[in-house]
């Protein structure tokens, strides 16, 4: 029997959700309409909401004065590049683990997972001195290989438990009408396995354009992405609000836009496959 | 059927992924262990050979260490109570039946992807800033005088900050747990005359303990090891110098890597100890 849902209970809950959700969103939104505002409205007293004298001039003025372009394009080839070298590394383990499971299989996902538990300030220094070593302080390839393998954990996890739901009577059946392992996986598997590789990059790139423990210690002027460009911005001579939320905003908008796409991935992304 | 050859295949296949994750573990886990054993100030003559415990006995005996551990304690019980508390009744509120679910479901998750940096400052200065902060014009307008809110009541404001980016995942996470929840046993009950409390008590929440466990487990990793926030908003000042935050200073701001890797020792000890919980719960459903 479906349950009848009256429709004043529905309306009650639609204020609540609303409400609670416009609530949470809030400061997002708050930051948002800063930015289209002059600096002297930014700090009216009292604020002003949606009445003001809409402008883009903060935005104007971040991208001139800040080489935002540069910072955003670290980000770009940061997240980016950790999340494809991560994942070209990652496909062909997942792959294996889920197609040809031996009796260590679950030991090695369990202990490729605990390598994701290792607080990073406890290898702080040691990854400092090596990234001297090799000469790669403030370069993007070394944020790329630490991100690509802090990540990696993540990324195995999340392509085994999409590989594991292939059926393989579908393989078998490939492989009675002939077909070699070449065709196997080029015309069975890739396009089955593909929405969940594409679902593993989007999550990948987000949690890597966010990283905000080593982008911040690993980085100065040449190599820095988006996150220790805002952080620069809690000096004090960097506080003017309208500017600071044009650059958050341009900061965040691409990532919530991909986020809203990766909502449904996200869950078993973060929770490796212990809640569906 | 797996023959001897895509055994073999299959090893190779897993190798370069096995081999960096090995590399990355053990290279830094061996010197971090190695520099805790040694008086090694790099500004201040380098190297000056091994000290035994020194380190370790040095860094839970200084003035910081308590209250740094109280900091991180109150922070990650703090943020857990209110994210779990909240995201379950989130969760059960999003599950109802109403218009435009799919635009509330998106505004409720939004600050989690919000870059850690981003969140801290724009709370710091537009929120919580005691001249132009909105909450204290808030408070103006019903005749209180504004709260300085990152020195007065610091602790509660990372909680605040770091709560608000949090709630997305448990909410998320636990409503994906409530949706999978069989409604005739619900219906049955309600059948049966038992009040919304007892249905809440006796059959959603037994039915979300594990998704609850989940939530905590992988959120105390991540809060333990939480500095963006703290980085941008108070610098450890008025008491919220984490443990985290407390060997970043040691390790790169006085330079101390001997004293600042003992206590790396520490956190790794303590976030193994929150992992083993979890793995057990992971490797579980790996059986099933």
């Amino acid at each position: 029997m479906a349950r009848a849902v009256t429709n004043q209970r529905k309306t009650i809950n639609t204020i609540l959700a609303w409400a609670v959700g416009l609530l949470i969103f809030f400061p997002i939104l708050w930051t948002i309409l800063t930015s289209f505002k002059t600096e002297a409205q930014a700090i009216s007293d009292p604020p002003v909401f949606l009445f003001f004298d809409w402008t883009l001039e903060n935005y104007a003025v971040v991208q001139e004065r800040s080489n935002y372009m540069r910072f955003l394009w670290n980000s770009v080839l940061i997240a980016g590049g950790s999340t494809l070298l991560g994942v070209i590394i990652a496909v062909p383990a997942a792959w294996s683990m889920a197609f040809v499971p031996s009796k260590r299989t679950k030991d090695i996902l369990l202990w490729m997972l605990s390598t994701k538990m290792l607080p990073a300030v406890g290898v702080l220094y040691p990854i400092y001195l090596i990234f001297i070593k090799f000469g790669i302080l403030d370069s993007r390839i070394g944020l790329i290989i630490v991100l690509m393998l802090i990540n990696l954990p993540i990324i195995i996890w999340m392509l085994y438990t999409y590989f594991k739901e292939i059926p393989g009577e579908i393989l078998e059946a490939a492989r009675m009408d002939g077909a070699t392992l070449k065709e196997e996986i080029l015309y069975v598997l890739t396009p089955m396995a593909i929405p969940g590789i594409a679902s593993t990059i989007l999550l990948n790139f987000i949690l890597a354009w966010n990283e905000a423990f080593w982008t911040l210690n690993l980085t100065a002027a040449k190599a820095a992405p988006l996150t220790a460009f805002i952080a620069s911005y809690s000096s004090p001579e960097g506080l003017f609000y309208a500017k600071l939320s044009a650059a958050s905003t341009m900061a965040i908008a691409p990532i919530l836009i991909l986020g809203w796409f990766s909502q449904k991935q996200l869950v078993r992304g973060l929770t490796f496959g212990a809640v569906k | 059927m797996a023959t001897q050859h895509s055994r073999s295949a299959a090893r190779l296949m897993m190798a370069p992924a096995v081999i960096l994750l090995l590399g990355w573990m053990l290279v830094p886990l061996s010197m971090t262990v190695l520099f805790s054993f040694k008086k090694y100030l790099p500004m201040r003559g380098g190297d000056l050979g091994w000290v035994g415990f020194d380190n370790y006995v040095r860094f839970v005996s200084s003035s910081a260490f308590w209250p740094s551990v109280q900091a991180t304690l109150l922070i990650v019980g703090g943020v857990l109570l209110i994210t779990v508390v909240l995201g379950v009744v989130l969760a059960l509120l999003l599950d109802q039946p109403m218009w435009g679910q799919g635009i509330v479901r998106i505004l409720v998750i939004a600050p989690f992807f919000v870059m850690p940096t981003v969140s801290a400052l724009v709370w710091k200065n537009m929120f919580m800033d005691p001249v132009n902060g909105l909450l204290a014009h808030v408070w103006k307008f019903f005749g209180a005088a504004p709260v300085e809110w990152l020195s007065q009541a610091s602790m509660q404001s990372i909680i605040l900050i770091v709560s608000w980016q949090w709630l997305p995942f448990a909410t998320l996470i636990l409503l994906t747990a409530v949706q999978s929840l069989d409604s005739e046993q619900l219906e049955a009950a309600e059948m049966d005359g038992a009040p919304v409390f007892k249905r809440f008590w006796y059959i959603i929440l037994p039915h979300l303990a594990r998704a609850i466990t989940v939530v905590v487990l992988i959120q105390t990793i991540f809060l333990l090891s939480i500095f963006a926030e703290i980085f941008v908003t108070t610098q450890g000042s008025f008491g919220t110098k984490t443990l985290t935050y407390l060997i970043f200073q040691r390790v790169l701001e006085s330079q101390n890597v001997g004293l600042g890797s003992a206590g790396g020792v520490y956190a790794i000890i303590l976030a193994n100890i929150v992992a083993i919980f979890l793995m057990r719960i992971v490797g579980k459903n790996l059986d099933a």
